[in-house]
């Protein structure tokens, strides 16, 4: 089976070019992690132009690990400051932090890190055993399935996303209105440009990534107020060992954490509410649930394993199907098309080597990340030291050069300002950003899809739902977009109160 | 955070219906060969109406006294805000490594109140490596000033 392709994944993955590519992709990825402001879709995209020169191999390979080395980073801002970098490491902070305050700091981060390592390396196994019979699977799929595919994909967001649905769809909307602008390459026809020359070429997605998160977030960091007020971190290699020593003896925390992952993490936006199940599972199950929150290490471990293993799995129906799972396999998907690869099931046949070094770079990628950020913790937590007054205009000069790299355009730097703007109010406003760039990205597939779709039933829409595969599909994403509706009326029904709204993934 | 909620549903009707409009325009329906260009932004723009019109309603029942921003902390936003659109306008007439470096020297001396030395070195340097970075090791140009034309790039 898939085991040979494997082997020649590795000899990839191993080439000394791709293992420094890795180490690199990790560093600056844990710095781009650490960093407010600068997240993983970020890192991505402001290093994207700089692949375009690149092997599709070696630059894919970059651009996991640093997306690998952005989700160790947030582990650290969540431990030693009390602020998580990303959304999904909110609930390490519960006990992560208490622990680091104890001077328990580097059991904390040893244990997040190596949970972290865990969760991966248990979704990148399944990534190996499953991506190859879903490509499979997948390579009968017409226009019709891809459709409902998508059609899944952000029925999920309405309907399992957590904070506002209504709002959730517009950001779908608006996210497929913009990608829509521009000329349509299908019949030579201008939309919506309203005779603006520099609205001919549409809005590129990773301009509007670096906006939305990268401006946005700075201005919403400043207007919290920054404190870096950390605890310190000393990592000694007897901490490590003698951390290495207890953690067997959660291994069910593990297990259950592992799962729980991978199933929310390969639909999208599942790894924030991953982290949260999870953590809320082991409270439950442990024997004494009122240490949780003071600094209970079982605390740490389940929501870390939980949300790299929805990392890792949110890769798996980007490689298999075209389709991201998360803002920064959009981002990645992107760079795809930018390399001259077609995504989607073609890919295990046509790019062997291309898909089979990605997914060995995902074993070599971890291994390197965990050995990295145990050795050089500290030196990454002293970037969190740096006065903001030097970071806050660094991160803007630097994502302003990334806008600008993409397509070489004044114009471009201008609508990264607008979209920090935009990203900045619509964070306020309860409307998600994740959903936003994905269907930016994915705008023209969908279209294209739809369009194939209608051409083949002569403009019936019942040809969503008389192919089986499709119609089941659809029937779920149907679901899932009604699943706001029924919910509190279910609830009135069975007597159940309405919960506060979980936190969101951005 | 009600007036927001309110002034940002108004925004996006307007934006569907500029949509609708120019949909219509190029024609919704059945062309030759497929759907025509305006098929799809359309019903799109259709649907963001409609679902802007709920939020519409639900934020205007609500009594939401909170305001979008807090009193005080409009300032620090502004203060990143601001300098940051002058960079990017400045970009035009000085070029990208120029304007980095007062960017940073400004922002560092006004807010950071770091001393000079500290300014000059960490401003300088942050365009020096950018400039080697993207210019000479990646090969991607950035929009240069006279400085640069002065230098021979």
């Amino acid at each position: 089976m898939g085991f040979e392709n494997l082997l020649v994944g590795f000899e990839v993955a191993l080439q000394p070019n791709n293992l420094l590519l890795a180490v690199i992709g990790v560093a600056l990825g844990t710095i781009v992690g650490v960093l407010p402001g600068l997240g993983g879709a970020n890192g991505v995209a402001i290093l994207l132009p700089l692949t375009f020169s690149m092997q599709p191999t070696s630059a894919i390979i970059l651009l996991t690990s640093l997306y690998w080395g952005a989700l160790f980073g947030g582990a650290i801002t969540s431990i030693l400051f009390n602020i998580p970098g990303e959304p999904w490491s909110v609930a390490t902070t519960f006990d992560g932090f208490p622990m680091a305050r104890n001077g328990r700091g580097g059991q904390a981060l040893t244990a997040a890190f190596t949970s972290s390592f865990v969760g991966a390396l248990f979704s990148v196994v399944l990534i190996t055993l499953f991506a190859p019979l879903l490509a499979e699977v997948a390579l009968k799929f017409g226009p019709p399935e891809f459709f409902a595919i998508q059609l899944l994909t952000f029925s999920s967001f309405v309907g399992l996303g957590g904070g506002s649905p209504i709002k959730s769809l517009v950001s779908i909307l608006i996210g497929f209105v913009m990608a829509g602008v521009g000329l349509d390459i299908v019949t030579g026809t201008l939309r919506m440009t309203f005779g603006f020359t520099d609205l001919m070429k549409g809005f590129d997605f990773i301009v509007a990534v670096i906006g939305l998160f990268g401006i946005g977030e700075i201005l919403l960091t400043m207007e919290e107020g920054l404190a870096f007020k950390g605890a310190s971190a000393k990592m000694k290699p007897r901490v490590v060992w003698d951390t290495w020593r207890i953690l067997p003896r959660y291994w069910r925390t593990f297990v259950r954490s592992c799962f729980i992952g991978f199933w929310m993490g390969f639909k999208p936006g599942g790894a924030t509410p991953a982290s949260f199940m999870s953590y809320s599972f082991a409270k439950r199950f442990s024997k004494h649930p009122e240490s949780f929150g003071q600094g209970d290490i079982e605390g740490v471990v389940a929501p870390e394993t939980a949300a790299h293993a929805a990392g890792g799995a949110s890769l798996l129906p980007m490689i298999t199907l075209g389709i991201p799972g998360s803002p920064t396999a959009a981002v990645m998907l992107g760079g795809l098309i930018i390399w001259g690869l077609q995504p989607g099931p073609m890919l295990f046949k046509e790019k062997p080597e291309f898909v089979w070094g990605l997914i060995a770079s995902m074993y070599t990628g971890n291994v390197i990340g965990v050995i990295m950020v145990l050795a050089f913790v500290p030196l990454f937590a002293a970037i969190l030291r740096v006065p903001f007054a030097i970071l806050t205009p660094l991160i803007v000069s630097v994502c302003a050069v990334g806008a600008y790299s993409v397509n070489s355009r004044m114009i471009d730097i201008w609508y990264m300002l607008i979209f920090g703007v935009i990203g900045y109010a619509f964070k306020k406003l309860d409307y998600p950003l994740a959903p936003l760039v994905l269907a930016l990205v994915l705008g023209d597939l969908a279209e294209n899809a739809l369009r194939q779709s209608l051409i083949m039933s002569q403009g019936s829409l019942l040809i969503f739902l008389e192919r089986p595969i499709s119609g089941a599909i659809n029937a779920v994403a149907l679901f899932f977009f009604a699943l706001p509706v029924i919910t509190p009326w279910w609830r009135r029904l069975r007597g159940v109160p309405v919960p506060a709204a979980s936190p969101r993934e951005t | 955070m009600r007036a927001a909620d309110l002034t940002t549903a108004a925004v996006l009707i307007a934006g569907g219906l500029l949509v609708i409009s120019d949909s219509l325009r190029i024609g919704v329906g059945w062309g030759t060969d497929g759907p025509k260009s305006g098929f799809f932004p359309f019903w799109l723009g259709v649907i963001m109406v409609g679902a802007c019109l709920v939020i519409a309603a639900k934020a205007y029942r609500r009594a939401d006294r909170k305001p979008f921003v807090r009193r005080g902390a409009i300032a620090p936003v502004l203060k990143v805000l601001l300098p940051a659109t002058a960079f990017v306008l400045s970009i035009h007439w000085i070029g990208l490594y120029v304007a980095t470096t007062v960017y940073m020297g400004f922002y560092m001396r006004w807010i950071g109140r770091h001393s000079w030395a500290l300014v000059v070195v960490v401003s300088v340097t942050a365009s020096v490596v950018t400039f080697y970075v993207f210019e000479i090791w990646f090969l991607l140009p950035m929009p240069k000033g006279p400085l640069e034309t002065y230098l021979g790039y």
